[in-house]
């Protein structure tokens, strides 16, 4: 059997790769939504993996929730993304300059 | 496992707020052209006051925790839940003709505004970390919706993506960290993972860590200090109509969720998160005050004010005693019915092509409008917490509290910064009443009669609640004597 300390660090390591996938990138802004549905995915390998270490389906149903929510959240940040790409004809990080002071 | 009436009871206002907000949904589908915009305000008028009347007939002293601990329904939750509809109602009035005028008035606004009240309330009653998730998902999701509605406006796009990335964020962080709190004590159950911290003796590494990362996902809430970056651009950015409604009624369903997070569930980390939130409260209300003086648009100045008073409001939390809570949550009801006369003066002076968000709009307002002009001044006095206004007390209790739990040095920076921060609410006195309004321009106010009587009530009520302080202070005691 795999022991939980694998998962966990699975899991740590993709949060931290999406942690440093939103602040690192001044790109492109697609890879912003992208790191934050992996963040999503790092949290669910914990839940997961506790759920099954601990015995207790609670966890497991805490993942199909975070799934919904994320498909939720996919749908409006790509939303926003197409009402700026609208508006500013560019989805760069960088054109983020408007609002600033 | 089956579902009682006592349960049902615990989530009426949700359920209420939710079927009404479907059903506008859908009238908002088959109504005519000129009848929609008055049916979706009034109906969402009608359902946020009744579900405050049907909150405050059922609020008693017990505390219940039903649907399978996944919510309770207690003091706190009865005062935030009522307070959280009604500044939702004021929200709405003021908000009516601002979006009408710029054409994101429509059903979908109303019925947005609903949902994030239902996501408000769920945050305020939730007594397991899968119902804190979903009503903090529900309100953000909502929110981000709300700030992009202007499709034209590019500011406003833009601040919809900035709170979109940066919540995301910190929904992930605050998640992860439950998930750790989850692995480590073996429970969903706020009152259970209370038990069971409480009996590890010194905390380890990993308890250490999920602590921060659900401090962090908090704080980036409330906005506060070293995760305050989205607020200024937000506050700026979106319409004003969006920043009144996620600058007031918000706060309270975070005070909600930080009481039972940190006060309740994670009770025996006491030590630990006092310092965190002891930085982060102090850099809040120094940076908040600092930055706020060279502001130049009024919606960025109010932001970092707002910075500021939630670092006053993590004063209260941070001194870990039943009257520091209770001195935190009065103070976010203050703040919030200041917030919204504030936001309220900034909308009614605006108009079709005109924001009216630069601090130099407001020169000699007092010649034109003198009411007016002496409304914004009651509600930027109790915004410094000049004593006769309600913003005096809730300064004076939250650090009344710090000193009790003898960090008076906390008290003494906080103090300071105050005194810092007054001068640029009173530059807004000054620019009002003693500078004349630039030659040939004209400030035309843009307020129907029914909105001008509640902006004055609301501002109104800051100096003349002050003789029923006391009520509002004992009704919060007795609210936070349910959390131990």
């Amino acid at each position: 059997m795999i022991p939980l300390s694998h998962y966990l660090v699975l899991s740590a390591v993709l949060f931290a790769l999406s942690v440093v996938g939103v602040f690192l990138n001044r790109k492109n802004l697609v890879i912003i939504l992208m790191a934050i549905e992996l963040l999503l995915l790092a949290v669910n390998i914990n839940f997961v993996a506790f759920s099954h270490y601990l015995g207790d389906p609670a966890g497991q149903v805490f993942v199909f929730f975070i799934l919904t929510v994320a498909a939720a959240e996919a749908a409006i940040g790509l939303a926003i993304l197409i009402l700026l790409f609208r508006n500013r004809h560019s989805i760069n990080v960088q054109d983020l300059d408007q609002l600033k002071g | 496992m089956s579902l009682v009436a006592e349960d049902i009871l615990i989530v009426l206002p949700e359920i209420i707020v939710s079927l009404m907000a479907c059903l506008i949904l859908v009238l908002d589908l088959y109504l005519p052209a000129r009848l929609r915009a008055w049916t979706s305000f009034s109906l969402a008028l009608v359902t946020l006051l009744i579900t405050v009347l049907i909150i405050l007939s059922n609020s008693d002293s017990n505390s219940v925790v039903g649907l399978n601990s996944l919510v309770v329904k207690d003091r706190i939750s009865d005062l935030l839940k009522a307070g959280i509809c009604l500044f939702s109602a004021v929200v709405f009035v003021y908000s009516r003709r601002y979006a009408l005028e710029r054409g994101f008035w429509r059903g979908e606004y109303v019925v947005l505004g609903l949902f994030g009240v239902v996501g408000m309330m769920i945050m305020t009653s939730a007594y397991h970390l899968l119902t804190v998730y979903i009503g903090v998902e529900l309100l953000a999701l909502c929110l981000y919706a709300m700030v992009g509605m202007q499709r034209d406006s590019i500011p406003a796009s833009e601040a919809a993506m900035k709170l979109f990335v940066l919540g995301a964020l910190a929904s992930g962080v605050l998640l992860y960290g439950m998930s750790l709190l989850y692995g480590l004590t073996g429970t969903l159950v706020i009152s259970e993972m209370s038990t069971e911290v409480g009996q590890i003796g010194t905390p380890g590494l990993p308890l250490i860590l999920a602590l921060i990362l659900v401090v962090t996902g908090l704080l980036f809430k409330i906005g506060a200090v070293p995760f305050h970056m989205w607020v200024p651009d937000v506050y700026e950015g979106a319409p004003t109509s969006t920043t009144l409604f996620l600058a007031a009624a918000p706060k309270l369903a975070a005070c909600a969720m930080i009481l039972r997070l940190l006060a309740e569930g994670l009770e025996g980390l006491f030590q630990t998160w006092q310092e965190m939130l002891i930085a982060a409260s102090l850099f809040s209300v120094v940076l908040g005050n600092v930055v706020a003086i060279a502001q130049k648009n009024i919606k960025r100045m109010l932001a970092y004010s707002a910075i500021s008073h939630m670092g006053f409001f993590l004063l209260g939390i941070l001194s870990g005693t039943a009257m520091g809570y209770s001195a935190a949550l009065t103070y976010i009801l203050i703040y919030g019915v200041i917030t919204l006369g504030v936001f309220g003066v900034v909308l009614t002076l605006t108009r079709q092509g005109t924001e009216a968000d630069l601090i130099e709009d407001y020169k000699g307002l007092n010649h034109q409008h003198p009411w007016l002009a002496f409304l914004m001044l009651l509600l930027m006095f109790s915004l410094a917490g000049v004593p006769p206004t309600i913003g005096f007390y809730a300064k004076l209790s939250v650090l009344q509290s710090v000193i009790d739990a003898e960090l008076a040095w906390v008290a003494v920076i906080a103090v300071i910064s105050a005194v810092v921060g007054a001068f640029y609410y009173l530059r807004i006195v000054k620019i009002m009443y003693f500078e004349s309004p630039d030659t040939g321009t004209d400030i035309q106010l843009n307020c129907g009669n029914a909105q001008h009587l509640i902006l004055s009530l609301n501002a109104l009520v800051v100096v003349a609640a002050m003789p029923w302080i006391g009520t509002l202070a004992e009704i919060c005691s007795q609210a936070v004597a349910s959390i131990r």
